[in-house]
């Protein structure tokens, strides 16, 4: 499937912030925004929710919590109870260490994971982008254009009198 | 927007752009390697032939190859563990907890000193795998069912503990040192033209194209997984401390442990951090990101967990006098005045007295000094475990068994493999992967007091006509900016 966008490349992020505003609030909606580094107050401008990573991470802590648990207890207090130095089976501040580095490895591991699926993160040979140059100094926004791409020239227009110091058309294949 | 107070001192020099940042960074990844990388590179592997043939006498022969005796039965090995985690700290320290109060100047410095702590768990790792005498059956140490080993491992065991912490700490801080590297992977791949080049980072980049909901998930990550490194680096030396605190062995047997080998692996690690990086900075010509402000707020660091060190070394005397165990008094007594006095003295020097010297604004901004110092604080605090370790074991209950320790080639040729092994991995990682985080660099660029090129001259006489932002306004500004806010 071949998608066509206007390009709009901007020198600054301030810049880029208001015409991310200036152009939603003219009704255009921005496909996306790639630029090098993250830049601050653009999920408020784009308006991208705020992430629920974090109550994953609650969960999947939790689980390495529970689960480093069981297993001391299970295995030390009822699958081959040994008295070690005279103590109880299931000596419990014994396995606080292990418990507590198991949530961080759940943690740790699952946010990975799930950072890596939802964003579509994985190795590939080749990666298609829009304009090089967002991974180096510009601020790259895509307005997806339709088959005739007969909005191009206004876009252009809103796109140069926001502050882009250039605007390219681009066709993107999805493969 | 942030705003920086236009007195303090400027993070990044020399008028950088963003670009300027991408092609600074990236220059070394793309270039050939220069002869002064391939010489230490050089260096480098014939240490790791050592560390190899070490290996393989320690393996076929067994643990008789190296000098322990049977009342010292602890030396070098562990001391050359716990000397190797400790290093590791500072990178974790740097990435996580300096994140969480929001230190912008450890931008340009997190990213090697992450990856310094994975080489140093990879290094500490290697004595009790060895020590195992059996390296291949090293998966018993994991919980597997009975007919894998004998029983259930012993979840009472600090050694046990140490087996959880270390593994944690190493796949974390792969996994939080990685995702770091993706956007900068991402900005090689942008940038490449060979084939393989092209090909090798698409894939290391995993795809990455810098949209603002992958910036903005990205950072949410950075957040937690700051947050879960933090109680997880101090953990793990207080797990470290335990294989000894939680032993009876007097000079071992201590409640102060865990917060004084936490001081101490910061200590440690922080040295480190300036041995490489003022190295690194030379080498790839980085003067303008490294400055003489990250040197000497490093050194500060040092300075405090050093002090740190030296108020716990003094305690443990007074504890030990305090408490009227005569064993834990004669421990201490032979510590600083028996047949190990020597090392006991170079410990307090290196680790006690020199970081003071930091006080003076003169040390603290001396790249010499800086870096002589860096290396008696490593020295030192070798020397510290292995007080620690040796002078707690060698004069036991029994005064027929006491003892001395003497290392064989082999401990010797181990402990300089290990430090072949980490240089061969470090000048890789520098060779290969960008050094310094250019994202992040990129984010504080904007809003760094910078009063102009300071290093390259070249650059400062074509900053001078082009580029004189109005005052307070930020150093990559453009000629026409106008303050939004």
């Amino acid at each position: 499937m071949t998608k066509r966008f206007a390009v709009g490349i901007f020198e600054d992020e301030d810049v880029l912030l208001h015409a991310i505003e200036n152009i939603r609030a003219a009704g255009v909606k921005i496909y996306d925004v790639f630029s090098p580094y993250p830049v601050h107050g653009i999920d408020d401008a784009l308006g991208i929710e705020r992430s629920r990573l974090p109550i994953a991470a609650f969960f999947f802590g939790m689980t390495g919590l529970a689960f480093a648990l069981w297993m001391q207890i299970y295995m030390l207090g009822f699958d081959w109870p040994m008295i070690i130095g005279g103590k109880p089976h299931i000596a419990l501040p014994a396995f606080i260490p292990v418990a507590f580095e198991l949530t961080v490895f759940f943690t740790c591991h699952g946010m990975a994971l799930t950072f890596f699926t939802i964003t579509g993160l994985y190795p590939r040979p080749k990666v298609p982008v829009i304009d090089v140059r967002a991974t180096d100094d510009k601020f790259v926004m895509a307005i997806e254009l339709d088959e005739s791409s007969s909005q191009f020239p206004r876009l252009t227009q809103l796109l140069r009198d926001n502050g882009a110091s250039e605007v390219n058309q681009k066709e993107m294949t999805n493969k | 927007m942030q705003h920086v107070s236009a007195i303090r001192e400027p993070l990044v020099t020399g008028g950088k752009t963003l670009h300027d940042v991408t092609q600074d960074i990236c220059y070394q990844v793309e270039a050939k390697p220069n002869i002064r990388w391939m010489a230490a590179l050089s260096v480098a592997l014939f240490f790791l032939g050592v560390f190899f043939y070490s290996v393989y006498r320690t393996v076929w022969y067994g643990i008789g190859e190296w000098g322990l005796n049977k009342t010292v039965d602890w030396a070098w090995d562990i001391t050359n563990f716990v000397w190797w985690v400790g290093i590791g700290h500072a990178g974790t320290l740097i990435s996580a907890v300096l994140l969480l109060f929001r230190q912008k100047w450890r931008s340009s410095i997190n990213r090697a000193a992450e990856a310094m702590t994975i080489f140093a768990v990879i290094c500490a790792a290697m004595f009790p795998v060895l020590h195992m005498g059996r390296p291949w059956l090293a998966y018993w140490v994991f919980p597997f069912q009975n007919t894998f080993g004998s029983l259930w491992v012993n979840f009472n065991s600090p050694l046990l503990w140490d087996v959880f912490a270390i593994s944690t700490y190493f796949t974390v801080s792969l996994v939080f040192w990685y995702i770091g590297l993706i956007p900068d992977f991402a900005s090689i791949r942008d940038r490449a033209k060979g084939t393989i080049a092209k090909f090798s980072y698409s894939m290391l980049s995993f795809g990455w194209k810098g949209s603002a909901k992958a910036w903005s998930r990205y950072e949410t990550v950075s957040l937690i997984l700051a947050g879960v490194s933090t109680p997880l680096v101090l953990s793990v030396h207080t797990i470290v401390s335990m294989d000894f605190a939680t032993s009876v062995v007097p000079g071992w047997h201590t409640t102060i442990f865990p917060p004084y080998f936490v001081a101490g692996a910061i200590f440690s690690g922080f040295a480190m951090v300036l041995t490489l990086m003022l190295i690194t900075r030379v080498v790839f010509r980085l003067e303008d990101y490294i400055t003489l402000e990250h040197i000497a707020l490093m050194n500060k660091i040092m300075m405090v967990t050093g002090s740190i060190v030296g108020v716990a070394y003094i305690t443990e005397f007074f504890i030990a006098w305090y408490s009227q165990v005569e064993f834990e008094q004669y421990a201490f007594i032979n510590r600083a005045t028996g047949p190990y006095w020597w090392a006991y003295a170079s410990m307090m020097t290196c680790n006690v007295i020199s970081p003071q010297l930091v006080w003076l604004r003169r040390v603290r901004y001396s790249i010499p000094l800086t870096f002589v110092l860096s290396i008696i604080v490593n020295i030192g605090m070798w020397f510290e475990r292995f007080v620690i370790i040796v002078t707690s074991l060698h004069r036991d209950y029994l005064p027929s068994s006491w003892a001395m320790f003497s290392p064989t080639i082999i401990d010797i040729g181990l402990y300089l493999g290990t430090l072949g092994l980490f240089f061969t991995l470090f000048l890789l990682f520098a060779k290969f992967f960008p050094v310094i985080n250019m994202a992040e660099v990129k984010t504080i660029l904007k809003y760094t007091v910078d009063n102009g090129p300071t290093y390259n001259p070249q650059k400062a006489a074509h900053a001078a006509h082009t580029h004189q932002p109005a005052v307070g306004a930020p150093a990559s500004a453009p000629i026409n900016y106008t303050k939004h806010d």
